[in-house]
Order: C-alpha cells, then sequence, then structure tokens
C-alpha cells in the first residue's frame, strides 16, 4: 500500500481550524532531514496548539514513518499535546522548591478559580492550567509562566489577581 | 558610566524589564546582564560600582536622579554590605561574566580574555596539549558523575572516524537546579568557547575530520534559546565558528536543538535518541557514545558548567584550577540555593567548603528565623542531608558517604515545616512520572513505593510498611539500566536513615509533625482566642463549624475536611492544628 496523502489535497482535519498549508515549509525543509520528527512535531504545536491524532497520522505519512511511531513519540515528551489548550497556557511549576514553598496550595487556587481540572479550558477558552516538572527560577518559587512571561513569588491571592488581569484584557 | 540591569529570566520575573524600560525611556544607555545569582535582590541596576537592589519602578526614578547628579533617594536602595559580602565568600569560574557582561554582545566577551583559549589551542597547542591540560586540572562532569573530562575527551579523540559530534547537555531537568540556564543566558560565548576547546582537542586531526556540536536545550528555557542562538550568530560573524575558525584548518559548527521535555533525556544515551528524534530511552553501555554515539558516530557529551569551566583552565592551566578544592574533587561549583533559605540564589564556591558555608555564609541561614532542618541534594537521584551534617565537606565522595549526591548542584533547603515523607513522596511521584518505561524496576517497583508513601501521607500506613519500603529500594537499584532507575530510590532511602522517625510517627501515631500532611491533622479552635467573628464558619466549605456572632465557635471533626481554610482565614490565630 502507498501512501499518497501530500498529493491528497482533500485531507479532513477533524479540526477545521488547521490549515495544513501553514505547515508546508517546514514539511519541505525536514522531510528528508533524519531524525527531525520532535521538530517538525515542535513546530506543528507552536501552529495549531496541539497534536490531534489526525494530524499525526498526516505527519507520519509525509515523513514516512508510521503513525504509532509519531503517537509514540507525542505522548513520551510532556511538551506535546494531544488536547486544544485555552489562549493562555498557564504553567505552575511544580518543582522541588516550588513545591516545599506551597506549590500545591497555588494550584488549588487556580483550579478554584478556572473551575477546571489540569489540561482542561475554561468556559471562556480563556485558560488552560498544566503542571510542569521544573522551570528553573527556583529562587523565585513558587512560579508560574504564562506565555513566555514568568511570574515569581506567587501566593494563592497574587496568583488569582494575575489571571484576572489577564481575564479583564481578554 | 555604566549602568546595567540583569536581566535573566529570574531578574525578568522579579520586574526587571519594567526598570529596564523606564532607564531607556528617560535616554539612559543601560546595558542589559544576566543574572549575578543574587536573585532574593531582583531586580539590581548597577551605575558604574554602586549596586542598587529590589528596584521598583519608584527606585529606578531616583536612580535616575542619581545617574543624572541630582539630589535623590536612591540611597535606600542600595545593597547592604552583609550581601556583598556573600559573593566574597564565592569563587567565580563557571559565572565570572554572569551578571557582568552583556551576553548580546560579543565585544564584552572578547573584553574579558573571551576567546583567547580558543584561539591559543587552535594556533599554539596539538590536540593532545589540551587533553593533557584537562587531565591535570581534574574537572569533573558537572552534570552530576564527576567522571574526568579530560578522560572522557580521550576516549573520543581515540575513536577513529570521519564525523564526530560534539554534544553540550543543556537539559537541566533537575528539579531545584538552573546554574546551566544562568550560564547560557548570562554567558553564552562562555559555552561556546568551551565547546571550540572541546571540539578541536577531539576532532583535529591530520586526516579531516568533520566536527558538529549540539546544544540540547530544554524547550522550558526560552530565553536560553534566544541569546545563544544570538550568540552563536555573532561568533560566527567573527569566524570563531564555521569554517576555519581564527583562520585555520580547523572547522566546527553549533546548533540547537530544543528539547521537549523529558527528564530522562539528561541521560546520555537517552538524549541521543532524543537527538535523533526516536522517544528518549536510555540503552545499555558500552558501546558508550564516546564509540558509538549520534548517529553511531564518535559523541562526546559534557554538561553546560562542565564546557564554561574550559575557557578558564585552558587560559589560567590545569593546575591552577587543580590548586582549588580537595583531593577528590577539584576546582569550583556552581549551586542553586532555594526552599527555605533566606537568600536564594547562586553561588559558586571551591570544593572543601562546608554544606555550611554555602547554606549560612552565602544563603544567610533560614528564612524567617526557622531551624533548618535538611538540605536535599542531587534532585530525584539524591538525598537529604539532615542538620547534624551540617559541616559535611562539599566534594564528590564525602557527599556520596551521606547518601546524597553532588548532582548539578540543586540545594534545596527545608526547615521544620517541611515533611521528610511528603518529601520522599514528591521525588517518587516525580520519578514515576518520568522513568521511560523500559526496565519492569523502575516502572512497577517505583510505582509501587510511590503508592505506599501516598498511603503513610494518607494516614493509611501499616506495619511493615517501613520494610517493604527498603526492600523494594534495593530491587530498585539492582534491577534499573540507567542511572534515573538506580537512584530513583535515594530520597526515600536517605529519609528512612536520617528521619526513621517521621516515618514510624506517620505509620503508628497517625501524626504529621511538619504540619504537611492533611489527612493526619487535626483542626480545633482554642475558646480563649476566638472572638466569634464568624469569618471561619463562613468560609468553611464543608460547612463543619458551628457557632454564633461574638460566641466560642466548635469545628465538628466528623465533618470536617482538613482543607485548612479555617486556620487560613483566622485573624487571630484560634484555629489549632495538630
Amino acid at each position: 500500500m502507498t501512501c499518497n496523502c501530500a498529493e491528497n489535497k482533500s485531507w479532513k482535519f477533524s479540526d477545521p481550524e488547521i490549515d495544513i498549508a501553514l505547515l508546508e515549509p517546514t514539511l519541505e525543509k525536514y522531510g528528508d532531514v533524519a531524525g527531525s520528527l520532535i521538530t517538525v512535531l515542535q513546530k506543528a504545536q507552536e501552529l495549531y496548539g496541539y497534536l490531534p491524532v489526525d494530524l499525526q497520522a498526516y505527519i507520519a505519512c509525509r515523513l514516512g514513518v508510521k503513525p504509532a511511531k509519531v503517537m509514540g513519540v507525542v505522548t513520551f515528551y510532556t511538551q506535546f499535546r494531544t488536547k486544544p489548550v485555552g489562549k493562555n497556557l498557564i504553567l505552575l511549576c511544580q518543582g522541588t522548591a516550588c513545591h516545599v514553598n506551597g506549590s500545591s496550595g497555588i494550584e488549588q487556587a487556580i483550579r478554584e478559580f478556572l473551575g477546571t481540572e489540569e489540561g482542561e479550558i475554561t468556559a471562556d477558552g480563556l485558560f488552560t492550567y498544566n503542571n510542569v516538572a521544573c522551570l528553573g527560577c527556583c529562587s523565585l518559587s513558587p512560579v508560574m509562566m504564562i506565555g513566555d512571561k514568568t511570574y515569581g513569588n506567587l501566593t494563592k491571592d497574587k496568583a488569582v489577581k494575575i489571571l484576572k488581569e489577564i481575564a479583564a484584557e481578554g | 558610566m555604566r549602568i546595567t540591569v540583569g536581566k535573566g529570566s529570574c531578574g525578568i520575573a522579579a520586574g526587571a524589564a519594567e526598570i529596564f524600560n523606564i532607564l531607556k525611556d528617560a535616554g539612559v544607555p543601560a546595558v542589559v546582564t544576566g543574572c549575578i545569582g543574587m536573585c532574593y535582590l531582583e531586580p539590581i541596576v548597577n551605575v558604574d560600582d554602586r549596586t542598587f537592589v529590589r528596584v521598583t519602578p519608584d527606585a529606578a526614578r531616583e536612580i535616575l536622579k542619581f545617574i543624572r547628579g541630582e539630589e535623590n533617594g536612591a540611597e535606600q536602595y542600595a545593597i547592604p554590605q552583609e550581601d556583598l559580602d556573600n559573593l566574597s565568600v564565592q569563587h567565580r569560574i563557571a559565572l565570572a561574566n554572569c551578571g557582568i557582561i552583556d551576553p548580546e554582545n560579543i565585544a564584552e566577551y572578547i573584553a574579558r580574555e573571551g576567546y583567547a583559549a580558543a584561539k591559543k589551542c587552535i594556533a599554539a597547542m596539538s590536540p593532545e596539549d589540551v587533553i593533557a591540560e584537562m587531565k591535570a586540572s581534574g574537572l569533573g562532569g558537572r552534570g552530576g558523575a564527576g567522571f574526568s573530562t579530560g578522560l572522557k575527551w580521550s576516549f573520543a579523540r581515540a575513536e577513529k572516524g570521519d564525523k564526530k559530534y560534539l554534544i553540550c547537555n543543556a537539559d537541566e531537568g533537575d528539579p531545584g537546579a538552573f546554574m546551566d540556564r544562568a550560564v547560557i543566558e548570562g554567558d553564552p560565548h562562555n559555552l561556546i568557547e568551551g565547546m571550540i576547546i572541546g571540539a578541536y582537542a577531539i576532532g583535529s586531526d591530520e586526516v579531516p575530520i568533520a566536527m558538529e556540536g549540539i546544544v540540547y536545550v530544554r524547550a522550558e528555557y526560552p530565553l536560553a534559546i534566544i541569546r545563544l542562538e544570538q550568540a552563536l550568530g555573532q561568533a560566527r560573524e567573527r569566524g570563531m565558528l564555521g569554517k576555519n575558525i581564527f583562520g585555520s584548518d580547523f572547522s566546527f559548527d553549533i546548533r540547537i536543538k530544543a528539547g521537549a521535555g523529558a527528564f530522562v533525556c539528561g541521560e546520555e544515551t537517552a538524549l541521543i535518541a532524543s537527538l535523533e528524534g526516536e522517544r528518549g530511552m536510555p540503552r545499555l553501555k558500552p558501546p558508550f557514545p564516546a564509540q558509538k554515539g549520534y548517529w553511531k558516530k564518535p559523541s562526546n557529551i559534557n554538561n553546560v558548567e562542565t564546557y564554561a569551566n574550559v575557557p578558564w583552565i585552558l587560559r589560567n592551566g590545569g593546575a591552577a584550577f587543580a590548586a582549588m578544592g580537595t583531593e577528590n574533587s577539584k576546582g569550583t561549583k556552581v549551586f542553586a540555593l532555594t526552599g527555605k533559605v533566606a537568600k536564594g540564589g547562586l553561588a559558586e564556591v571551591p570544593m572543601g567548603k562546608t554544606l555550611r558555608d554555602v547554606i549560612y555564609g552565602v544563603g544567610g541561614g533560614i528564612k524567617n528565623g526557622r531551624e533548618f532542618k535538611a538540605v536535599q541534594m542531587g534532585g530525584p537521584s539524591g538525598g537529604c542531608i539532615p542538620a547534624e551534617l551540617i559541616d559535611t565537606q562539599i566534594d564528590y565522595r564525602t557527599l556520596a558517604a551521606t547518601g546524597a549526591i553532588m548532582g548539578s548542584g540543586g540545594m534545596v533547603v527545608m526547615d521544620e515545616t517541611t515533611c521528610m515523607v511528603d518529601m520522599a513522596r514528591f521525588f517518587l511521584d516525580f520519578t514515576c512520572k518520568e522513568s521511560c518505561g523500559k526496565c519492569i524496576h523502575c516502572r512497577i517497583g517505583n510505582r509501587r513505593m510511590l503508592e505506599i508513601l501516598e498511603r503513610i501521607c494518607a494516614g493509611d500506613g501499616r506495619e511493615g510498611d517501613i520494610e517493604l519500603l527498603s526492600d523494594l529500594a534495593e530491587q530498585i537499584k539492582a534491577g534499573s539500566l540507567c542511572q534515573l532507575g538506580m537512584t530513583a530510590p535515594n530520597p526515600v532511602l536517605t529519609t528512612l536513615r536520617y528521619f526513621r522517625n517521621e516515618y514510624e510517627d506517620h505509620i503508628h501515631n497517625k501524626k504529621c509533625t511538619a504540619h504537611q500532611c492533611k489527612p493526619l491533622l487535626t483542626y480545633a479552635i482554642d475558646p480563649e482566642k476566638c472572638t466569634g467573628c464568624t469569618l471561619c464558619a463562613r468560609k468553611c466549605p464543608g460547612k463543619a463549624i458551628a457557632g454564633e456572632v461574638k460566641k466560642v465557635h466548635v469545628i465538628d471533626m466528623d465533618k470536617c475536611t482538613k482543607c485548612g481554610k479555617c486556620s487560613e482565614v483566622c485573624r487571630f490565630g484560634a484555629v489549632v492544628v495538630d
């Protein structure tokens, strides 16, 4: 059985937001470079926010590897997500220093404020929170990162205040 | 006048970007630097030899007046003398330029003898000479194992082949360690120069060998990636990377690979698998990476801090480096001081100092005047060293004898409010999430240990649990392939060794003396202190508190979910937790 996904212009993704043309330059660049799977997946996630199964299958076809291999890599690394996330992704550090300084309390406060569990999107689509191992800002623990911005020395109130401010901006 | 603002990740998180903009908008030519290591004082602004700390926007406006020679109130933000003294305890080699130079400007690195060592090696030394100097320095791998860097290089050099790889492990996954991030963000050229020297030592030959460098950086360090990318570009422009470095026959270039988040990729063979686009699972050694590494070619892997020591060693000689430290551990080591320590940050001290020197001398002791209980070293592979061993000398062997390890240099300080059983549970939870799943002992054994620890923390500890933990720990150590599995039980073993009484308290007396394990706590209201303000009753999510206005309230323990909300909100300290 041969794969003709590249020619198959009618390839449909379950998520209509996915414009596969955006990934084309990356696939062109890395399609023939051995060992590029992770790089391609990182780029795809940057473009689409997550890696649904049909997108994984498409990437597998284009790189000439089995979909099972792609899924194996996606599920191995914590960076990769198979579900969409909210507009603002909150990475809450659960490293040792943050743990010692009360990150579990911060998580509780965030969870209560958002009303979602880890990895879920809030009803307004604004937030998803994920626990992460260590953000490397241990001297400012407890710490969270939203987008490229790091917030340190958190208290429950401070964490919620930051989220409220972001929510107000939309 | 030289004005600098510390803009490492920590400084930025503390608000340094805003301070920088205030100065810039006022027309002050402020320069960006990395992290000086005194993270607890961020944001930091230097004006020539004056240092201002914890700079708020208001403080920045006072500093502006100071810069302009106007009457000002900047003095109150000047760094206290005792904090300056902390720096003098240190001896900085890997961090020598961090917080001093502009990491985004190669000229500042060159002005501080930058690239002189690489130039000297390529122009005037044979690769064998370089390796001999590295061996003489006694530098051991700073990723944790402490294996001789010179020896490691000699193995990779001895391999024949037309292509070799020099890899930098910047997958700093150990929770509680951030020195590699500080080096890349604050002094990226130091790392690049170290790698150039390493590549020359391993790959320069009469028969041309294609040398390629790769830095495997955690994706969680976006700023480090940006600064390193910039630095690589500047080095290429100046002919320090690329074809015919410094006009010689030697060619070498470096590219960045962003990791995708897996602690196990700190292990050499797993890192290589990840570089090849696979799941990052370790494999059996030999063959070692020096023999068959990336794409089965000879590959040398060192940690960021290791490379960052190399230029200094080649400038000052291996003997000068070996003159510092102890018999078995040479030179200096960077430590990341965090947790309950008063002055958290980075400290680089000569080997042979004691834990007390670092925690009290540099770290200023424990926050809020509490008691020092233990220090966790080596992350999930390490252990907890108790207060009675605070005078332990810092070197690879002495630390290993305590059951902990040097590791990458994370020191998480704990006080009496830290529960040691909970700490062990925390690390096992981490290891279970990060185990690649290849070895049964690591995959299933650690899971079983975690379940036991979880039930102890939940108040369901059983007779025989301690023995079961010890037995599992020994089997996991023996039955795992890589260091992740082999060392995973260490946090449990060291806490059992030094804090067995806490385990027994949890299991037999159902008590957590540190008040961390919520299911073991009881809440009561002190009738003497309760004013009947009703706040706790209103806030209690389980409606477990009864009482009328201005009358003593009572908690119904049958309804209490032990969430701790009442003790949090009580303004009179009337909620007694036991």
